[in-house]
């Protein structure tokens, strides 16, 4: 047991530098540079955990796009978590929500002048807590597909009559076709989510490599995983492929989760909305049928947000690139405000709110290519 | 937190000529005493839960206070004082745990209670309860936190994140299985050890308690100029710690220890000081973890084994994570 991890084979360091020179040696033989993108603040979190931004060839440029759920949650959706919070109901969320700003502050600033919020890990602590008051209880539900399908199960199940959601879920797909029809989109592929695909099937991205003659990859989240993904997906580059590789099979299968696609497909719809700093995304919210209006927070209580409105948005916002960081067309480096006037203890923009923003792992884990030599 | 030290309580801090005043923001103070020094600290202490595997606010209370005495090298403890702070309604058999938590881990450290206090506070005026210590400690040399020179390497005495991930499995209510238990432990005897090991070969001290190594580490690379290289796979994690750590998705160097010791020494000193602590029942896991470099004062650069990435210290509370 006391060896179990050293025994991770997905960690393990000659087979990750033989893979970071396998992937030197085709970013080299294409001759230009790569440019590709992954959707998804798990694998950033892992690739600047494990430190692997240091292995990977100079040529190949790995961008996160808007993967963070928290960090495109709108404003209008985070005053309205704060607008119920102070209209008396308890509001139950994840750690990540609490200090992103709204228009008129965050969940936090809310707490600290008297609304009650708790952070939850699950949606089903916060319907366990529920169970535990007789006070109204809204869980404000943010994630993409991953956590929507865990929203989901608990209201196709069984959860007290004080207990409600708001629905901030947001849905993967359509916005890589947003950032693949930007018209000054460099991106030559995707590295897709593991853990995203493991519910959606690899088989969902098929129709989007066809019509953009983009190559797609869905990987895991541990080094090996990750390396390999790129190697797969900058082979497909040099080769001119297009089309989805698995390079998950171990939890991915075409036709996904089928279980879990027809409890997600159950409770939600998808429609348009806005993404904070990207765009309208056709078909990128998720919001609850109207055979749910019951538990839905927005049919359940008459949210007032023109309360919140009177207050002017920071200053500093304006000069905020956090949109142009989400849709991957420049790094936090390129942003004045970073590290001085926005960090995590008192952030401007979304994307250094959560622990799977670019800008806070970047101001975590070092956004340097280079830390020195490997001894 | 150390901004708000800063900016409040070290406007203006006093002259301690020849010693070590607050504004060194060390682990204590430290004044010469004839040849010797005279080393004092005090801490306050609030836990949620109270009672937790491994220990509770008793024994915590007491063990941090004498700890902190040690990282000063002070291991000739002459006293320590307590102050209670009890709402109104705390139940009196819990009052009773915590004392007979206190007397126990007095004998195992060797310390006594010299004086104290008690006052209760209304319900609601409290959470519960809030325990003070302070110690005074005599020593011949003093121990800082910020004599690392380049070279020097870097032992931690044992095992990290088990205190900050027990209670961090507790509040997080997962019903988490395994063996998650609070390191809590007065360290003064396996540090007298090792400075009777390694003398002034030893030159930095540090317990890594709120914040956890990642802080404690930040602080002694920042205060003594140097850059730290850190190799990651050496240092010392207990399987369930590591396991619960990715659950939770909190970075078991980010959280805290009740019975470690972050000790820098001269690469020559290092085999014994090393010898020494893995004598000791709490140091049979004593590893070296890094290398004090020139470089930019206070970058911690972690070797994650399988590359290389900036490690910072904790801002605020670590919160769960979405996925």
């Amino acid at each position: 047991m006391a060896d179990a991890v050293h025994r991770l084979e997905f960690r393990n360091r000659d087979q990750v530098l033989r893979m970071a020179s396998r992937l030197e040696q085709v970013v080299r033989r294409v001759g230009s540079p790569i440019a590709v993108m992954h959707v998804c603040g798990t694998h950033e979190q892992a690739i600047a955990r494990f430190g692997l931004r240091d292995l990977l060839p100079a040529g190949l440029d790995v961008v996160m796009g808007p993967g963070c759920p928290v960090c495109v949650t709108d404003q209008p959706e985070v005053d309205e978590g704060v607008a119920l919070a102070r209209q008396g109901v308890v509001l139950a969320t994840y750690g990540d929500m609490l200090r992103v700003p709204g228009t008129a502050g965050s969940l936090a600033d809310a707490r600290a002048a008297g609304a009650r919020i708790e952070v939850v890990y699950s949606i089903v602590q916060a319907a366990e807590l529920a169970r535990q008051t007789a006070e109204e209880i809204v869980f404000f539900a943010t994630g993409f597909e991953t956590t929507a399908v865990t929203t989901a199960a608990v209201l196709c199940g069984e959860f007290p009559p004080n207990f409600s959601v708001l629905s901030a879920h947001k849905y993967i797909p359509p916005v890589m076709e947003i950032v693949a029809e930007m018209p000054d989109c460099r991106i030559q592929g995707f590295l897709a989510a593991g853990h995203a695909a493991a519910i959606t099937g690899w088989g969902v991205f098929e129709a989007f490599a066809q019509h953009h003659r983009l190559p797609v990859v869905v990987a895991g989240f541990e080094p090996l995983d990750i390396l390999s993904g790129l190697l797969v997906l900058c082979e497909a580059i040099a080769a001119g492929h297009t089309g989805v590789t698995n390079c998950f099979p171990r939890c991915v299968t075409r036709e996904g989760n089928r279980v879990a696609q027809d409890v997600l497909w159950r409770a939600f719809r998808p429609i348009g909305g806005r993404w904070r700093g990207i765009a309208h995304v056709p078909n990128g919210n998720l919001r609850l049928r109207d055979t749910f209006a019951h538990v839905d927070a927005r049919c359940r209580f008459n949210i007032d947000l023109t309360g919140l409105w009177q207050f002017a948005a920071p200053s500093l916002a304006a000069s905020c690139i956090c949109g142009d960081i989400l849709a991957g067309r420049t790094t936090p480096a390129a942003c004045d405000l970073f590290g001085n006037a926005c960090t995590p203890t008192d952030p401007v923009g979304a994307c250094m709110v959560s622990t799977e923003g670019t800008c806070r792992i970047w101001h975590e884990y070092g956004g340097r290519r280079s830390m020195g030599a490997t001894p | 937190m150390r901004n708000l030290v800063e900016a409040i309580f070290l406007q203006d801090p006093p002259d301690v000529p020849g010693g070590v005043g607050p504004a060194a923001m060390d682990d204590g103070a430290a004044l010469p005493f004839g040849n010797r020094w005279l080393v004092l600290t005090t801490d306050s202490y609030v836990v949620k839960p109270l009672f937790f595997p491994g220990g509770d606010i008793g024994r915590l209370a007491v063990c941090g206070t004498v700890n902190d005495l040690a990282m000063m090298g002070a291991t000739e403890v002459l006293g320590l004082t307590c102050s209670v702070l009890i709402e109104e309604g705390f139940a009196r058999a819990d009052l009773e745990r915590v004392q007979a938590s206190i007397r126990a881990a007095c004998r195992d450290a060797d310390v006594r209670i010299l004086t104290g206090d008690t006052k209760v506070m209304a319900h609601g005026e409290l959470d519960g309860l809030v325990l003070n210590t302070a110690g005074v400690a005599l020593c011949d040399h003093v121990v800082r936190d910020c004599g690392l020179q380049p070279g020097d390497r870097l032992i931690v005495t044992g095992t990290i994140g088990d205190h900050g991930m027990a209670i961090a499995a507790l509040r997080a209510d997962l019903g988490i299985e395994g063996d998650l238990r609070s390191d809590v432990a007065p360290l003064r005897d396996l540090v007298a050890q090792a400075l009777a090991a390694g003398g002034q070969g030893i030159v930095a001290m540090k317990d890594p308690t709120r914040g956890g190594v990642a802080s404690a580490l930040y602080e002694m690379a920042h205060k003594s100029g140097v850059t730290l290289l850190l190799d990651g796979p050496a240092i010392p994690l207990r399987d369930p710690v590591r396991a619960t750590a990715e659950l939770l998705g909190i970075d078991p160097l980010h959280v805290a220890n009740e019975g470690k010791a972050l000790i820098g020494v001269r690469p020559d000193a290092l085999d014994n000081v090393l010898a020494a602590l893995r004598n000791h029942p709490l140091g049979r896991d004593a590893a070296v973890i890094g290398t004090a470099q020139a470089g930019r004062a206070g970058d911690l650069v972690l070797d994650t084994g399988v590359g290389r990435r900036l490690l910072r210290e904790p801002e605020g509370e670590p919160l769960p994570r979405i996925c």
